[in-house]
């Protein structure tokens, strides 16, 4: 070993550390490579159904949003038959899902005793990893036979009342704008839920328990204390939500019954865009295939934006605990 | 008076609490009512000949050419998707974690876990499906490996996000541990950080799987459905969600009957993955929405 001069065994290490070095260098490019994958996927989907679409997107423009034409025959496309149809439906999902997310999230961290909540919460959390095709199957051969036998009610007693009841008027065919409401309630709960109780469990305990000394109800504690403190992430949660709801397309394809209508009525069928590209895609040929296309490019814009001010709104609570 | 303020403030809690008790009920009556259906109508249906015989034969027919299929997509996106979704996690964690390009890829993998499947179905249709098919002169046009990407991607910010967060639960020390010791960064990074965080990166990739083994969308347009058995990646290939797609679309009630057997396959493999991972792996906390 003596005999090695001190300068080879320099070199050597010099050598070394060179070749490490290329390695490093390669291996993070092959990671950034990767992470740059991420990047692409979005701006693909964005930049390939818009190129998918352009004959539609291009030719008609503005029209394509506002006319209510769908004519395969004719060849004549406009989307606001499924523009309508999905806003509805996702609106519906919302009143409905958030409140009852809300209720759930407050029984979760303020009323239920502790050894109840794991469970509870893991149920509630089961609800989104079942496959969206089940919801829609459950929807169309359980869930429509049901709200067809309940829809003459609402009729009867809602349809009645002034200015709400034309919403709830109509043939009691079960399929419609109501049960594609209802089912997408039950899909995003879980989600708009997790987010809520989430966030509820970083309120300071400090802050709780001060109201509940001055003698506030438990009420009064999540009414006034825990929602203004979380308010940014709770519509962060809800928007999350919302962006479920405008892109589902399985749970909403079945219930929905597929008619190309803009009825005042909630019980009457309609369509979506995610619903219409479902059923039509492998049909359809030429300009109507390119219209599908654009319908996605609309769906993939819309449920950006709106994810984005989901996750814009999510961030500011983990700024503010100093994440 | 003071009294009278006392009694309602009392009262509109307790209506609130039970409320939000009430909510809970209903959530879990959803829960409870679509399980019930899938299993009762689920099990009646499950007979051997689902196993064995495939759907050409329709009603006489059973789902194996679908179950094969799944098999082979839900795999062959695994692959695709879970070493790309692991680098990039790593990058993120690793490489980027405090950086600008760091932050925006992280915030957008968020979105992209979220977004609307059917459009990824789309996206792929356009860059794999259509290509092929225009450079194979139509020979080839939907197949396996075109479902299999779009499976991919919608595992990708699954696996994505869970690396990151488990290697950032990975304590600095080993880190400082390693490098003092000459180790390069990529050493370090493969054989001690990804192996201290190996439980966790395993949790996401079978989270992914638990993810994209129920998804329909995507596969709609990219690889169709066929009536037949095929392994080849480059030919139509069947799927359970959309044989199931299929059969619930059909009005023949014995075609719904092989519907709900599969939904029952697909739920069970779904939930019992989700379960496992989570009952497995419950002190790594991520979120997946």
């Amino acid at each position: 070993m003596s005999s090695i001069p001190a300068t080879d065994l320099a070199s050597d290490a010099e050598q070394r550390s060179r070749i490490d070095a290329r390695h490093d260098r390669w291996f993070r490019w092959l990671l950034m490579f990767c992470a740059l994958l991420v990047l692409a996927t979005l701006l693909g989907a964005a930049l390939s159904t818009l190129w998918g679409g352009r004959e539609v997107l291009f030719k008609d423009g503005f029209r394509f949003l506002t006319s209510d034409a769908w004519n395969p025959v004719t060849d004549d496309y406009g989307a606001l038959a499924p523009i309508f149809g999905t806003l509805v439906t996702s609106l519906i999902a919302l009143l409905l899902a958030v409140p009852v997310s809300f209720g759930i999230a407050l029984f979760l961290t303020e009323i239920a005793p502790a050894w109840l909540r794991s469970p509870v919460a893991t149920a509630i959390e089961l609800l989104a990893s079942i496959p969206s095709i089940i919801y829609g199957m459950w929807g169309l051969f359980v869930f429509v036979p049901f709200m067809a036998s309940i829809e003459p009610a609402l009729s009867d007693t809602l349809g009645k009342l002034p200015l709400v009841g034309k919403l709830f008027q109509g043939p009691p065919l079960g399929l419609g704008l109501l049960t594609a409401g209802i089912v997408l309630a039950v899909m995003i709960l879980p989600f708009i839920c997790s987010v809520m109780r989430e966030v509820f469990q970083t309120v300071p305990v400090r802050l709780k328990e001060s109201s509940y000394a001055l003698g506030s109800t438990t009420w009064e504690v999540v009414w006034d204390i825990v929602l203004p403190y979380t308010r940014s992430a709770v519509i962060g949660g809800v928007f999350l939500g919302l962006g479920r709801a405008l892109g589902e397309t399985m749970a909403v394809t079945f219930v929905l019954g597929n008619a190309y209508s803009i009825s005042s009525s909630l019980l009457m069928p309609g369509t979506s865009i995610s619903s219409s590209i479902a059923n039509e895609f492998n049909e359809a040929v030429g300009t109507h295939r390119s219209a599908l296309i654009a319908l996605g490019f609309l769906l993939f814009v819309v449920t950006f934006v709106v994810l984005l001010i989901a996750r814009l709104m999510l961030r500011q609570l983990a700024r503010r605990e100093g994440n | 008076m003071a009294a009278s303020v006392y009694v309602r403030r009392r009262a509109i809690n307790v209506i609130a609490l039970g409320l939000s008790a009430f909510a809970t009920a209903l959530g879990l009556v959803f829960l409870a009512w679509i399980l019930w259906m899938t299993l009762k109508s689920g099990l009646a249906a499950i007979t051997p000949r689902l196993f064995t015989k495939i759907t050409a034969y329709g009603a006489e027919g059973g789902l194996a050419n679908a179950i094969a299929g799944s098999l082979i997509m839900d795999l062959m996106a695994l692959l695709i998707c879970a070493p790309i979704g692991v680098l990039a996690g790593t990058f993120l964690a690793e490489y980027a974690n405090r950086t600008k390009l760091g932050a925006t890829i992280r915030f957008l993998n968020d979105i992209l876990l979220s977004a609307p499947s059917i459009v990824l179905g789309l996206f792929v249709y356009v860059i794999v499906v259509l290509p092929m098919s225009n450079f194979t002169h139509g020979q080839v046009s939907f197949s396996g490996f075109a479902g299999a990407v779009a499976l991919a991607l919608i595992g990708l910010p699954v696996i994505v996000r869970t690396t990151d967060e488990m290697l950032q639960l990975v304590p600095g020390t080993l880190r400082e541990a390693t490098l003092s010791l000459g180790v390069p960064q990529w050493k370090m990074t493969v054989q001690v950080l990804m192996r201290a965080a190996t439980s966790g990166i395993v949790t996401g990739v079978l989270l992914a799987l638990a993810r994209l083994a129920g998804e329909t969308a995507p596969l709609l347009f990219t690889a169709f459905g066929n009536n037949f058995m095929t392994v080849h990646p480059m030919d139509k290939m069947a799927s359970l969600p959309v044989a199931i797609y299929q059969y619930t679309n059909d009005p023949s009630p014995a075609l719904h009957t092989i519907a709900w057997a599969g939904a029952l396959l697909i739920t069970l493999f779904v939930l019992v993955l989700s379960l496992l991972t989570r009952m497995l792996f419950s002190r790594h906390k991520v979120r997946y929405d």
